[in-house]
């Protein structure tokens, strides 16, 4: 009971802090829109193949740039004070939990832009499309926000960032394009369930691990 | 003499299988041909690999409630000799895949997700270059190991199965179980197994004595 408080309060905390600053929200949806501009200045027209993957790269990035800030921004003496607050596994799940809610919503207004400048390839199960985007973008905030805190332990956060999660990410990606791939190409709904179970068993594991782990990682 | 047997079974394990291996019968069959007997090499590097990994995470798991140093160290180097297994493996099969498949890479699923783990591994020794303080380092590298070993279960064993691969045993090409059906290839594979895993397992533990030497010496 205690740490769903704990959970609700942190969640709360995230949120105000956000839209005090709207940093993050404006600074991925800003680039986003830019990436999908250059990209239509480049390619004006594309491809099935190339529509998927572009979507998947880009959110990538975004994502990415979203997430690592989530404790390589954190102050030490703000760090501090909340750990002498919560319990680490509320802090974890609350970081957890607001990553994915965040990344939903940009994800989707990502979505919705980038349909916007190229039209969705005809006979495209739209709705399933949208299901692997929001999958994907929960698989990446559970992924990325425990490898933003191991990497916000470091020296130079950033850069690590990219070389801790490109290996752990890469095997979720496949399946996504994979999975975006059969909504994309408006296959029977029952084809992509391996993809979806695979996705939720990844989660999961990666979940129970990143709690397992994180109270060993959160004091210095 | 308590203490060396097993490296002795190795060594013998080892020559007899490359001997036996090269020398022995195998089964004919078409595009393969003689190239079958790249099982009793490349094969025996994934298991030596995995098994390797595996003493490397529990180790992790170890050294994050011990906190000792030796656990840390025990860690590293068995990831370091299971890279090693790694890159021999892929190797292994590049040149199997040359002339079998026709080219040393071929983006074949199995390969990729091979590269990728190794990846990890990569990873995993850049993370500790990355910080100096040595009890946070082992803390912190012990996490991402045993965060990255799930994932290395997946890319090895769970994606290869969903996807179509020219690899034998993947996508409907036959695997080992269906040729060998006078086992005369399991009296050379089995051993190759146990010897290869014994030999990374003496190689580890090498590495593990020299290093605590070394950190004795400064």
């Amino acid at each position: 009971m205690q740490l769903a408080q704990q959970v609700k309060h942190l969640i709360k905390k995230e949120i105000i802090l956000e839209w005090r600053s709207k940093y993050a929200l404006n600074g991925v949806l800003l680039y986003v829109v830019s990436t999908v501009f250059v990209c239509y200045m480049s390619f004006q027209i594309i491809d099935k193949l190339t529509w998927n993957a572009l979507f998947w790269i880009i959110m990538l990035f975004a994502s990415i740039n979203a997430i690592a800030k989530s404790f390589l921004q954190e102050s030490k003496g703000r760090q501090l004070y909340i750990y002498t607050l919560v319990s680490p596994a509320a802090l974890i799940i609350a970081k957890t939990l607001y990553n994915s809610l965040l990344m939903i919503v940009l994800t989707v207004i990502a979505l919705i832009f980038y349909s916007l400048v190229f039209d969705f390839p005809k006979g495209a199960d739209i709705l399933m499309y949208f299901v692997a985007a929001v999958l994907g973008s929960l698989s990446f905030s559970t992924i990325f926000t425990m490898v933003s805190a191991i990497a916000s332990k470091t020296g130079n956060g950033g850069m690590l960032m990219a070389i801790l999660s490109f290996p752990i990410i890469i095997p979720v990606l496949i399946v996504l394009i994979k999975f975006a791939k059969n909504a994309m190409d408006g296959l029977d709904r029952s084809v992509s369930l391996d993809e979806i179970g695979l996705l939720a068993v990844i989660n999961v594991i990666v979940m129970t691990v990143a709690l397992l782990l994180f109270p060993y990682l959160w004091r210095d | 003499m308590q203490k060396t047997w097993w490296k002795i079974l190795a060594a013998v394990l080892v020559i007899y299988t490359a001997v036996a291996g090269l020398l022995w019968d195998v089964p004919r069959l078409a595009i393969l041909n003689e190239t079958i007997r790249n099982l009793y090499f490349h094969v025996p590097m994934w298991f030596a690999m995995v098994v390797l990994f595996t003493i490397s995470v529990w180790y992790s798991v170890k050294s994050l409630s011990t906190q000792s140093e030796a656990d840390d160290i025990r860690a590293v180097e068995s990831a370091n000799a299971g890279i090693i297994f790694g890159v021999l493996g892929i190797i292994t099969g590049a040149v199997w895949a040359k002339f079998t498949w026709g080219q040393f890479w071929s983006f074949d699923p199995k390969q990729n997700f091979a590269a990728i783990s190794l990846l990890l591994y990569f990873a995993y020794f850049v993370l500790r270059n990355a910080i100096d303080e040595e009890q946070k380092r082992a803390k912190i590298a012990a996490i991402y190991n045993i965060f990255a070993f799930p994932m290395m279960v997946v890319l090895l064993f769970v994606l290869p199965r969903l996807q179509d691969s020219l690899h034998p045993g993947n996508g409907g090409n036959p695997g080992f179980n269906s040729y060998d059906l006078d086992s005369r290839m399991r009296m050379v594979f089995y051993p190759a197994c146990l010897g290869w895993i014994l030999v990374g397992y003496w190689v580890y533990t090498l590495r593990f004595r020299t290093k605590i030497l070394e950190n004795k010496q400064l």
